[in-house]
């Protein structure tokens, strides 16, 4: 039997697979169609310090094998996720990643401060979220923009710390390289891909923010372009996403040598697709002599 | 009470209208006993294959001791254009139930109740009036449709009275639902159709003080609560229209 558990960043998980932000909740809605102590961790929704009702108008909208999102960091706020949503995540039996984005550095740094207090397992400082106008991406465009809020931010957090990368960043191995440099513990990415579409009948946008977030298997083949080259651009562990559906998909980004993985839009495809993958993965070592993924991660390089 | 994934088989399905199916599945034997106004995710496709989501579909009837579950539906794209060619013994992959669904003990305490329908959104009041009847309250079902009317018969046994209103007057009223509707006869109104027509009757319950509750229906990618795609703005805060709804107080969703 091939052992799935990953190291990272001082913890054993029990396997490397990671359930996305924003596309779990925090993980509890999952509890009763998948065993959630399969996974390597779950990434909560996108949380901001006094959280916000998120877009108006569309939000959703399907492409060939894509989905369109325009939330808008819909989410509770920090305070109310330590004292509600945490201790239920802390006990579904895996990692509770707190997903953390922000409209000023300041913002960023008050979220991080309070999460360090708490007994959520790793910080996933969100600078690439595509659908709010201010924050979120307008830090994960230009590495100086990236490096002044992550070095600020690593001065007050003190949980690991992994950074998610946007693939609009202008330069993603120098980003990742960047993010590094400023105290990053690890980097995760793709989020979405920034993305139109419109109306014909209304001859209009779709989305009210014109822009909007694309995801699914019709980014994978880029994401893992991407997580190919930060790999090859940092020593720190590097988190591959990006619309992965099956074991084999999560294979190539451990190939190309990402630590772990982390699975989104494929929630929505099938529920219990985290545990589904992770089966597959251990699967393929089995029918391959695979004792444990150090002998395969960055094999591909 | 949680929602779970799982396999069903498809026991029959039929066409009630050209683009109107009512299907039949084996009721899943693991999760919670669905109830009026949930629904479940429905897939008849791999998760490879398109459309990427699967597709919400309320519940129009459950037989317990058949042990069944029954959707109406209407074809409206893709999606749905692969559930109406299931036909028996092939399976199909339900999440759910999901949805907060009707309180029908809660309902029939409220006194006399008004049922409001109209086209599509009548699925899942069939379950509702059979609730309904059960706790001892027969409600009055007010029907809208365009032209054909379909599905009716089913809601015979549980309602006092059924009364019909089409757009080209082809069966009952020529005109509205709403015009069938007099809230200040009814303690509760329930309602499931087009938004514009639901607007309609809260406006009506709201000028009669009567209370109003809607089923509503959005886009959702997971329909667990889980991704906020189909978050309402509502007067008190967001919402999302899978988990925290689809039902709601009237007053609360629509601008009055």
């Amino acid at each position: 039997m091939s052992d799935l558990r990953v190291n990272f960043l001082g913890k054993t998980l029990a396997g490397p697979v990671v359930a996305a932000s924003g596309t779990f909740g925090f993980g509890e809605e999952y509890a009763a169609i998948e065993d959630l102590s399969l996974l390597g961790g779950i990434s909560g929704k996108g949380l901001t310090l006094n959280g916000q009702p998120g877009n108006k108008g569309e939000r959703l909208l399907e492409t060939p094998s894509g989905l369109m999102n325009s939330i808008g960091l819909q989410n509770p706020g920090v305070d109310h996720f330590i004292q509600h949503e945490l201790p239920v995540m802390k006990r579904l039996g895996t990692t509770a990643w707190a997903n953390l984005g922000g409209h000023s550095v300041e913002e960023y740094c008050e979220g991080a401060r309070r999460l360090s207090e708490t007994d959520v397992d790793f910080i996933e400082l969100n600078i690439s979220c595509p659908n709010v106008k201010q924050g979120g991406l307008a830090y994960g465009i230009h590495c100086a923009d990236a490096s002044g809020v992550v070095a600020a931010v690593r001065k007050c957090c003190t949980k690991p710390l992994v950074v998610k990368l946007s693939p609009q960043a202008e330069d993603i191995a120098e980003m990742s390289k960047a993010v590094e440099a400023a105290g990053a513990d690890a980097i995760s990415l793709c989020n979405t891909f920034q993305a139109c579409a419109i109306d014909l009948e209304k001859r209009r946008p779709v989305f009210d923010n014109i822009f909007a977030g694309l995801s699914g298997p019709a980014v994978r083949p880029i994401a893992l372009r991407m997580v190919w080259q930060a790999v090859g651009a940092v020593q720190i562990p590097v988190v591959g996403l990006g619309g992965i559906l099956t074991g084999r998909d999560a294979l190539e980004f451990i190939m190309a040598g990402a630590t772990l993985v982390q699975v989104g839009t494929a929630n929505f495809m099938d529920p219990g697709a985290c545990a589904r993958i992770t089966r597959e993965i251990g699967a393929w070592m089995d029918a391959h002599g695979v004792a444990t993924l150090d002998e395969v991660r960055g094999c591909a390089r | 009470m949680s929602a779970t994934s799982c396999n069903v088989r498809v026991l029959r399905q039929k066409a009630l209208a050209p683009d109107i199916r009512r299907l039949t599945v084996a009721l899943p034997q693991e999760g919670p006993m669905p109830h009026a106004g949930q629904f479940y995710m429905l897939r008849a496709w791999a998760a490879s294959e398109s459309p990427l989501l699967s597709r919400p579909i309320s519940v129009h009837d459950v037989d317990e001791q058949e042990r069944t579950l029954t959707f109406l539906y209407q074809i409206k794209g893709e999606g749905t254009q692969k559930l109406a060619h299931l036909a028996w013994g092939q399976t199909l992959t339900l999440t759910g139930p999901c949805g907060n669904g009707f309180d029908a003990a809660a309902a029939a305490k409220a006194g006399k109740v008004a049922v409001v329908g109209g086209g599509i959104g009548t699925a899942p009041l069939l379950l509702l009036c059979k609730e309904l009847s059960a706790a001892g309250c027969r409600p009055d079902l007010m029907v809208g449709f365009r032209d054909k009317v379909y599905g009716l018969e089913a809601f015979e046994p549980y309602c006092a009275k059924i009364d019909i209103a089409t757009d080209t007057g082809a069966v009952g009223h020529h005109g509205l639902v709403t015009d069938l509707l007099d809230p200040a006869a009814y303690g509760l109104v329930l309602t499931c159709g087009p938004g514009v027509m639901m607007r309609g009757v809260a406006k009506l319950c709201q000028a009669a003080g009567t209370p109003c509750l809607a089923s509503l229906e959005n886009k959702m990618a997971c329909g667990l609560g889980a991704c906020l795609g189909c978050t309402c703005h509502t007067k008190v805060g967001p919402k999302t229209v899978c988990k925290d709804g689809p039902v709601f107080p009237a007053e609360e969703v629509f601008e009055l």
